[in-house]
């Protein structure tokens, strides 16, 4: 007789096994990925339910949803990697809002052929970033396509959460005279992400901040819950973010050259590379619109955090019906601060 | 960063602006061209005009190699792209410069030709030597700084051996621009540009030196400073130019001591010697034909030389009539005076080619300094 169990199933090869069409397929090789990977390392009472959809206990309030795509290459980058990029993003989506986020859903696009080692890694490292943040990935989905249509792993979060009373932040919300603050230093994400681009190779110490941001926002809504917008600065930088709240206002803004934080390093980087860091991607870092009263106490809420150390006031909203952002050049000129123009990196997050 | 930060020091920025002010005479006006788009871009984004006195214009030049590259070459470029098995490999700024039929090597990338972006000339043969069952053209532009680069590109190949790369070889050259534009009749007749003085560029000077406009300083008798590219090095060149035009003297001066010297980079130039040579006419966007005015490549290297290997014919197309980027690249008109700017024609949707490359005199002004025209 066997010694073998009869319900005996081989565990996945995690160490040398490649991901297979039959992944995808939704049969017992797609269920035995989802209970050996997903579920382990995410382990929650909803995915431990095995339904199709989570059911969630909603508390009272206005809900938020936002969603994204992470196509970042490469995988692994330093300070981060696409899981925990893929988690970070979504809840800083949901945060923008002044919203708690309560939840997110995953869903994973793998490439035929991609080594399992590299997957597991990735999702240890979305598990352990939705366990720091509070924020439990309560479903999923996993999709396999031939090597060739995909590049090793696409992930999409979607994320829910719920704005407190009283507090409501939008794009739309920036009037003449509020104060214009970011959370920290400029461009580390791009600049880490474009230090490893084949063309371009380049050693640095930089990390990319990729970081949660909710409990940052929390600290500042607590402080003045009348933040008139958050937004963070993703693709297209800083110069961006501020065009689009520009824009959506109809007003003006005018930042100062000299009160911007950037990284020596950063700028050192983007001078070489003929890039403006006004432009280069953040994960970690927020941007805030705030009446002018509340300016001092929101910029004291964001030093005291430890995502907000180095929060900076760096300029004004003004009345301009042409929604012009200027900048007062450290040299004593001024200038225009566009909307990025063209692609300046093509997959950064 | 240090030995950058030093060149955009604001408090020394104000000293020069003053110095200028004091300096230039009142009963006269000063006219500079900047040749060099690397200078129009520094003096847009630091808002350098923001410093000078009223009487002293800078007036903006070709020297922008994305902007002075005519229609036909790019057209060129994207039927080479076309072939079959073809890789074509070209600076990032080539990619969006609009070409006929509505097409730019970018679009023609999204119809499915094999374009890539590179950095350099070696990323272009590495590509070559990745892949040696396909064909790979570099498409080579810009002046003096970018043309040794490709030299060494196409000795290393021959040195390889390598019979899948060749050249499409857009090399151009500073002084015969300048000489053109002082030749032209609206500066020599009819005066409708006054042009006092010239910033000729650094990076060019590295290479070639200063002795190549010696002879057109005096010739002209309009003084040259050759100057680097942060803002202090504009401003300085600016008031040394102020001072030669007060002196009445037309010489050519080096504000970039920290790297030029007078004969250049003789190691370069007799590389760039032993690849290229002249041609006898090429056509510039917004100059026309300009004879002895850029590079190709030579007898020995044919084997290179994408021209002769795929029997390429240059067709010279017109620009969109509306568009002013010829007598904008001329110094002639502004951005502001062409009907197309910031309406139809926008870094976005690029009509001319002055709107596609940041060095480019209407891209600069629509990037950095567009709130002014209110």
């Amino acid at each position: 007789m066997s010694a073998v169990r009869p319900d005996y199933v081989r565990p996945i090869d995690f160490r040398h096994g490649r991901v297979d069409m039959t992944h995808g397929a939704g049969g017992r090789a797609t269920a035995q990925l989802v209970e050996e990977l997903f579920v382990d390392a995410f382990d929650n009472a909803w995915l431990r339910t095995r339904n199709d959809g989570a059911r969630i206990d909603v508390p009272p309030g206005r809900m938020v949803i936002a969603t994204d795509s992470h196509v970042v290459s490469p995988l692994f980058f330093p300070g981060g990697d696409i899981g925990c990029l893929a988690v970070h993003g979504t809840i800083n989506d949901v945060a923008m809002s002044g919203a708690r986020p309560l939840y997110l859903a995953a869903t994973f696009v793998l490439e035929e052929g991609f080594p399992l080692a590299d997957l597991r890694r990735i999702v240890t490292s979305m598990a352990a970033a939705s366990r720091a943040a509070g924020v439990p990935v309560v479903t999923g989905d996993t999709k396999v396509v031939e090597q060739g249509k995909g590049d090793g792993v696409f992930i999409t979060t979607t994320g829910v959460g719920v704005v407190p009373d009283g507090v409501d932040i939008a794009g739309d919300r920036a009037r003449p005279g509020d104060a214009i603050l970011v959370s920290g230093s400029i461009g580390d994400h791009g600049v880490a992400i474009m230090s490893l681009r084949e063309n371009l190779t380049f050693e640095t110490t930089i990390e990319s901040d990729t970081a949660a941001l909710h409990e940052l926002v929390a600290a500042m809504v607590a402080a003045a819950p009348g933040i008139h917008c958050l937004r963070d600065p993703t693709r297209g930088g800083f110069a961006t973010t501020l065009n689009e709240i520009a824009r959506q206002s109809g007003c003006g803004m005018v930042i100062r050259e000299r009160e911007l934080p950037i990284k020596a390093q950063v700028k050192a980087a983007c001078e070489f590379l003929g890039l403006d860091p006004l432009y280069v991607a953040n994960e970690g870092k927020l941007v805030a619109i705030v009446p002018p009263h509340d300016a001092k106490h929101v910029l004291a809420a964001m030093r005291a955090h430890p995502l907000g150390t180095d929060a900076a006031i760096v300029g004004e909203v003004v009345d301009d019906p042409h929604g012009f952002v200027q900048m007062e050049t450290a040299f004593g000129g001024r200038r225009n601060v566009d909307w990025l123009t063209g692609e300046q990196l093509p997959r950064i997050c | 960063m240090k030995y950058i930060d030093e060149f955009r020091d604001g408090a020394i920025a104000q000293r020069l602006s003053a110095a200028i002010a004091i300096e230039a005479r009142a009963e006269r006006r000063y006219h500079l061209m900047e040749f060099c788009g690397g200078h129009t871009h520094a003096i847009s984004r630091y808002g350098i005009s923001d410093l000078l006195p009223d009487n002293v214009r800078m007036i903006h030049g070709p020297g922008c190699p994305v902007c002075v590259l005519p229609i036909g070459r790019i057209d060129n470029a994207i039927e080479l792209g076309k072939r079959r098995g073809m890789i074509v490999a070209t600076y990032a700024d080539t990619m969006r410069v609009p070409a006929s039929n509505g097409l730019s090597l970018q679009k023609a990338k999204a119809q499915g030709a094999d374009i890539r972006m590179v950095y350099s000339s070696a990323d272009a043969l590495r590509i070559a030597r990745d892949n040696p069952g396909r064909e790979i053209v570099f498409f080579a532009i810009g002046f003096e700084t970018t043309t040794p680069p490709t030299a060494v590109a196409i000795r290393r190949a021959a040195e390889l051996g390598l019979t899948n790369f060749s050249v499409f070889c857009n090399h151009v050259l500073t002084p015969a621009a300048i000489a053109n534009i002082l030749e032209s009749p609206e500066v020599r007749e009819l005066g409708t540009i006054p042009l006092d003085g010239f910033i000729g560029p650094a990076h060019v000077s590295t290479v070639i030196g200063t002795q190549p406009y010696e002879y057109f300083a005096e010739e002209y008798q309009r003084p040259v400073v050759v100057a680097g590219f942060e803002p202090l090095d504009v401003m300085q060149a600016i008031l040394m130019l102020v001072r030669q035009l007060n002196d009445g003297r037309a010489e050519v001066e080096n504000e970039f001591t920290r790297a030029v010297t007078r004969d250049g980079n003789t190691k370069a130039k007799a590389l760039v010697a032993e690849v290229f040579e002249l041609r006898r006419s090429f056509e510039w966007r917004g100059l026309g034909e300009v004879p002895y005015s850029a590079l190709r490549i030579k007898e020995t290297y044919r084997a290179f030389d994408a021209e002769e290997r795929y029997g390429i014919e240059y067709r010279s197309v017109a620009d969109n009539r509306a568009c002013e980027c010829g007598a904008i690249l001329r110094g002639v008109k502004r951005p502001t005076d062409c009907k197309l700017f910031g309406t139809v024609c926008t870094p976005e949707n690029p009509m001319g080619s002055c709107m596609v490359s940041s060095e480019g005199a209407c891209a600069a002004h629509y990037a950095y300094g567009r709130f002014k025209d209110r």
